[in-house]
């Protein structure tokens, strides 16, 4: 037979189909779960053991990292409709609305509210927050629970006692001024004071928000985000001039704008400086590189008594549950389980996270209570009424940046980053014109 | 007098050249080494101990690289994934070079612009649509779609590199084949193919490469663990032993060596396929 | 028409499709999984969307028009630009220089081709890993940490001690030089190919004329490795300028302003502040941008090997 392409052709062809036509059963038995949380996984995993060893259900759960590519993930299978029955959103109020809106998330309101809100209120009011969207909300979503919250975590400073008892202290600082002066004598024994992942900019954001709510309060920081009131104002000035004296001090590690967090930690635990600031769940990390570390948590010191210093906090992580599932029961039923005291007191234990059960906050190692004693000042962005535009943060973070490698002075910070904002408040008028 | 001032020069110059070429290997192996080096060590010296050759020596960190992160399955899948999408850009390409170069017919230049362009439009962030259509095609989450995927990513410069090659072919072997009555099937593959193998080594390291060092697309398309080459394993890995150093150099250790195997054995035929390749300008 | 003539037509039909069919598995995997996905980010490019919403908004060449406007796109475009300029100084000039120096009937001659052919083997992934411990500022109770300052305090070198990745004028050089150091290797080999394909008479004919070793160099080497210098120009723009695994491996997020790339940018858009639309725009123009800069190397060296 005369070996000729279109035989080839044909034979490939015929392969190629054979193979594609591999069975797709979706098996109604098992529930995925998706997740970016590599610290995670093997707890996870064996939750999961656990949960088919008591109900006979698989749950299939899949680790995507780093969460850029989670994210990319899941934004490709939202489109592609073929999103996992239970996944995490881990962006912005906004961009959750925007899930809800388009009907990828299941509303979980009724599911809370069963049995005389037996689930609701077992959780900390905190923690569901995140995951509720209020009356009036600007976002146009129906109001309602709309994710269930795997555990909590806060942001807070740390400080090494066994580095400040060297410099000759033996509390932490109860004010900024303190906190400089410390600094100083810690620099004169050759310590570095400060040290924080800034080399991502969320982390740098969240503590020039903490001190934006020491200095002027949340009502005018949400004026701001309304446009009602410029970056150029003294308030907004004075917090950029935080990250300009912490330079100027000395106190930051060299290298912090490009450090990412594990980089960060890696220096707290490995005692390269008296202070960090860092995430609850810095517990775990901590123990794995120094066991013998001796150091506790504190809020930022204060620099203005007019206002409380506030902290972000109860943000944990959370899951949602795929609108269009059949497997909507059996993912909710998963997760009522997970958030359960049992499995709260596990997950708690071996992540050394703060639980979302109220319960199993009784039981947690000692350490993570102290970061549990500040919640009522603990606020976090998904709460507020209004967001600022992902452009105009961004700006101000990498204006942040800027302060502290030496490259720009507070207030052209404050001139661009203001500038930008007029350029979004116009484009905002002008699409609202057009609708 | 003077022959041996020639000498000292030539000496002399053969010295720096061959200082130069040292030094220049070094600053290549080295970064290589100290990534060995590291995953012998443990996590208290890793820091602080800078010596060269580690007073400690332990192996623990591989077996507990190889379990926790379950290389095993992802090797495998990337030897998979790396022979068979290979070998696939060889045969599709060879086949379309082939036409391009020697065979005529309707559309031949535009089609062959059309690969053209495509080496130089990238496609960062096609990955919505592309996503979109592989679930449509029933393709997601498949081996073959990965693969295909992959041939895909590969294609236009093989083709590319490959049809200029067989420009140069002498035409007078083709021609007594055609003579003989053979089909251009047959001429494809006893005449063609083996005049070009140098070339089809340049495009099988090329291509390997890619394939092995490959994560974004893989973590994109592929769902199931069980499918996972190994570069995405390497991901997770780095991010659930951030901070355990050691297992992290031997884990990135284990990711490395097999692809500079498969270099050390097709290097010595190398050559001869750049030069050609090269000199189509 | 005559039986002759309509099978002779026929026969050419027969002819055309036999030979179309070898190109029809290459087209048809490339139109799926390019074309497609291209034709798509060209219409996504003129809307607006956020990547989650099931309608997209049109806005025509609006994207465009604030493309042209955005300083973080140019200085991105600036940045790749850099890291390409020093690929194509540094680098080439590096690798022109070592496949010279192996142009010899040298022992080790394997053995450097094998060697310097590593780093092009490593995964962007990995040589970011380690180049970034290697060039880590920070000390561990006063004993630096990063082995290139640890390098220079050892050599008493203190003043050239530096926060590498962190310090703004120094972040994208370094990444420069790393970048290199990965891509040396593909131009090396190619170098040395093209030299050893030099005839060795010319050399003797030119030595003969009385040329010198510079004279040799520019009379024989230069002319004859055109178009061998052209493909490498040619593939280095592209492939550095679309650099990008390598910076997010070494800086993650950090120092974007002074460090970002046209790739990192449309990711960034994407995945960061939910711009499809305007990441597609990004997306065309570099695109353009691309093929510009190439048609204009081929141009130039078109014209160069006629002289």
């Amino acid at each position: 037979m005369e070996l000729s392409i279109k035989k080839v052709l044909i034979i490939l062809l015929l392969t190629l189909v054979c193979l594609g036509c591999a069975k797709k059963q979706k098996d109604t038995n098992t529930v995925t779960l998706w997740h970016w949380m590599t610290d995670r996984e093997e707890v996870l995993q064996e939750l999961a053991k656990r949960y088919e060893e008591q109900t006979g259900i698989k749950i299939k759960i899949d680790l995507y990292a780093p969460s850029d590519s989670y994210t990319r993930k899941v934004i490709a299978s939202a489109q592609a409709k073929v999103l996992p029955d239970i996944f995490g959103i881990l962006d912005k109020k906004e961009v959750f609305a925007a899930f809800i809106k388009n009907g990828f998330v299941s509303e979980l309101t009724s599911e809370f509210a069963k049995n005389n809100s037996e689930w609701e209120k077992s959780l900390f009011p905190k923690a569901l927050d995140i995951n509720r969207f209020e009356e009036d909300n600007v976002y146009g979503v129906k109001p309602g629970i709309y994710g269930v919250p795997l555990d909590i975590t806060n942001i807070q400073m740390l400080y090494n006692k066994k580095l400040l008892k060297k410099a000759g202290f033996d509390r932490p600082p109860k004010t900024f001024d303190e906190f400089l002066v410390m600094i100083g004598a810690l620099k004169r024994i050759g310590i570095t004071g400060f040290v924080s992942g800034w080399g991502e900019l969320w982390l740098a954001d969240c503590f020039a928000s903490n001190y934006a709510f020491n200095i002027m309060g949340e009502e005018k920081i949400m004026a701001t985000y309304r446009g009602e009131v410029p970056y150029t104002d003294p308030d907004w000035i004075k917090v950029f001039e935080v990250f300009e004296t912490l330079k100027n001090k000395g106190a930051l590690i060299d290298g912090i704008v490009t450090k990412v967090n594990k980089f960060a930690e890696q220096d707290f635990a490995l005692e390269r400086a008296a202070f960090a600031f860092n995430g609850s769940w810095c517990v775990n990390v901590y123990q794995k590189m120094n066991p013998d570390l001796d150091y506790a948590p504190m809020i930022p010191p204060p620099i203005s008594l007019d206002f409380p210093m506030k902290i972000w906090g109860a943000a944990g992580s959370s899951f949602v549950v795929n609108n269009s599932t059949p497997n909507k029961n059996k993912a909710i039923a998963f997760l009522k389980w997970l958030t359960a005291e049992e499995q709260q007191t596990f997950l708690s234990g071996e992540t050394k996270n703060l639980p979302a059960n109220r319960k199993a906050l009784l039981s947690i190692p000692k350490v993570l209570s102290d970061f549990a004693k500040v919640s009522d000042q603990t606020t976090h962005p998904t709460i507020w009424k209004y967001n600022e535009a992902v452009l105009v943060t961004d700006k101000f973070d990498k204006g942040i940046q800027s302060i502290i490698i030496g490259d720009k002075t507070p207030r052209q910070v404050a001139q661009e980053v203001q500038d930008l904002k007029q350029k979004v408040i116009e484009k905002e008028n002008r699409r609202k014109k057009i609708q | 007098m003077k022959t041996n001032k020639y000498r000292m020069l030539q000496l002399l110059g053969s010295v720096i050249i061959h200082a130069f070429l040292m030094v220049a290997a070094i600053t290549c192996l080295f970064p290589l080494f100290w990534m060995f080096r590291s995953s012998l060590m443990s996590l208290d010296t890793i820091f602080t101990d800078k010596s060269i050759i580690p007073a400690v020596i332990n192996f623990n960190n591989y077996v507990t690289a190889w379990i926790e992160g379950g290389f095993g399955i992802y090797l495998w899948n990337s030897i998979l994934y790396t022979v068979v999408v290979v070998t696939g850009i060889v045969i599709i390409s060879s086949l379309a070079a082939f036409a391009f170069s020697r065979l005529e017919f309707p559309g031949k230049n535009f089609f062959f612009i059309m690969f053209l362009a495509a080496m130089m439009i990238p496609l960062p962030g096609g990955f919505v649509p592309l996503y979109v259509l592989m679930t449509k095609l029933g393709l997601a989450n498949t081996r073959i779609g990965y693969i295909l995927c992959m041939i895909n990513v590969g294609l236009s410069m093989s083709i590319i590199l490959l049809k200029t090659f067989f420009d140069k072919m002498p035409t007078d072997l083709e021609d007594a084949a055609r003579i003989d009555g053979c089909s251009k099937l047959r001429i494809w593959w006893h005449v063609g193919l083996p005049l070009t193998k140098p070339a089809i080594v340049v495009i099988i390291i090329f291509n390997s490469l890619n394939v092995w060092n490959e994560y974004i697309l893989a973590q994109l398309l592929l769902n199931e663990n069980s499918l996972m080459p190994l570069q995405t394993g390497l991901m997770k890995f780095q991010g659930s032993h951030s901070v355990d150093y050691p297992v992290l150099m031997a884990g990135l250790t284990i990711a490395a060596v097999p692809i500079i195997f498969v270099f050390l054995a097709m290097q010595k035929h190398s050559l001869k396929g750049i030069i050609t390749g090269a000199t189509v300008g | 028409m005559s039986n002759a003539l309509v099978k002779q037509k026929s026969s050419l039909f027969h002819d055309n499709l036999t030979s179309f069919l070898f190109i029809v598995p290459a087209v048809m995997i490339f139109s799926v999984f390019y074309i497609y996905p291209f034709c798509d980010i060209f219409k996504l490019s003129l809307h607006e969307w956020n990547g989650i919403d099931l309608q997209k908004q049109f806005v025509g060449f609006d994207n465009f028009f604030e493309l042209i406007n955005d300083n973080d796109w140019w200085g991105s475009l600036w940045h790749a630009g850099f890291i390409t300029l020093v690929a194509l100084t540094f680098q080439n000039l590096l690798a022109f220089a070592l496949a010279f120096a192996c142009d010899r009937e040298l022992k080790m001659k394997n053995f450097y081709r094998v060697v310097f052919f590593i780093p092009p083997v490593l995964s962007e992934v990995v040589v970011g890993l380690i180049w970034t411990w290697i060039l880590y500022s920070g000390t561990q109770s006063a004993e630096h940490i990063g082995l290139l300052n640890y390098f220079l305090d050892k050599i008493h070198l203190q003043h050239l001690i530096n926060n590498w990745l962190s310090n703004p004028k120094t972040a994208l050089p370094c990444i420069a030089i790393v970048h290199s150091w990965k891509g040396f290797g593909w131009g090396f080999i190619m170098f040395l190919a093209g030299l050893q394909t030099i005839d060795r008479q010319l050399y003797e004919a030119a030595k003969v004329d009385g040329a010198g070793y510079w004279g040799m160099l520019t009379n024989v080497t230069l002319p004859m490795m055109t178009p061998v210098i052209c493909v490498v120009v040619i593939l280095t723009i592209l492939g550095s300028m679309q650099a990008f695994v390598l910076i997010i491996s070494m800086m993650g997020n950090g120092l974007a302003d002074y460090t970002s790339v046209p790739v990192t940018q449309i990711l960034d858009a994407m995945v960061g502040s939910k711009r499809f639309g305007y990441a597609c725009a990004q997306g065309v123009s570099f695109g353009l941008i691309l093929i510009m800069i190439s048609f204009s190397v081929k141009i130039v060296s078109d014209k160069l090997k006629k002289i």
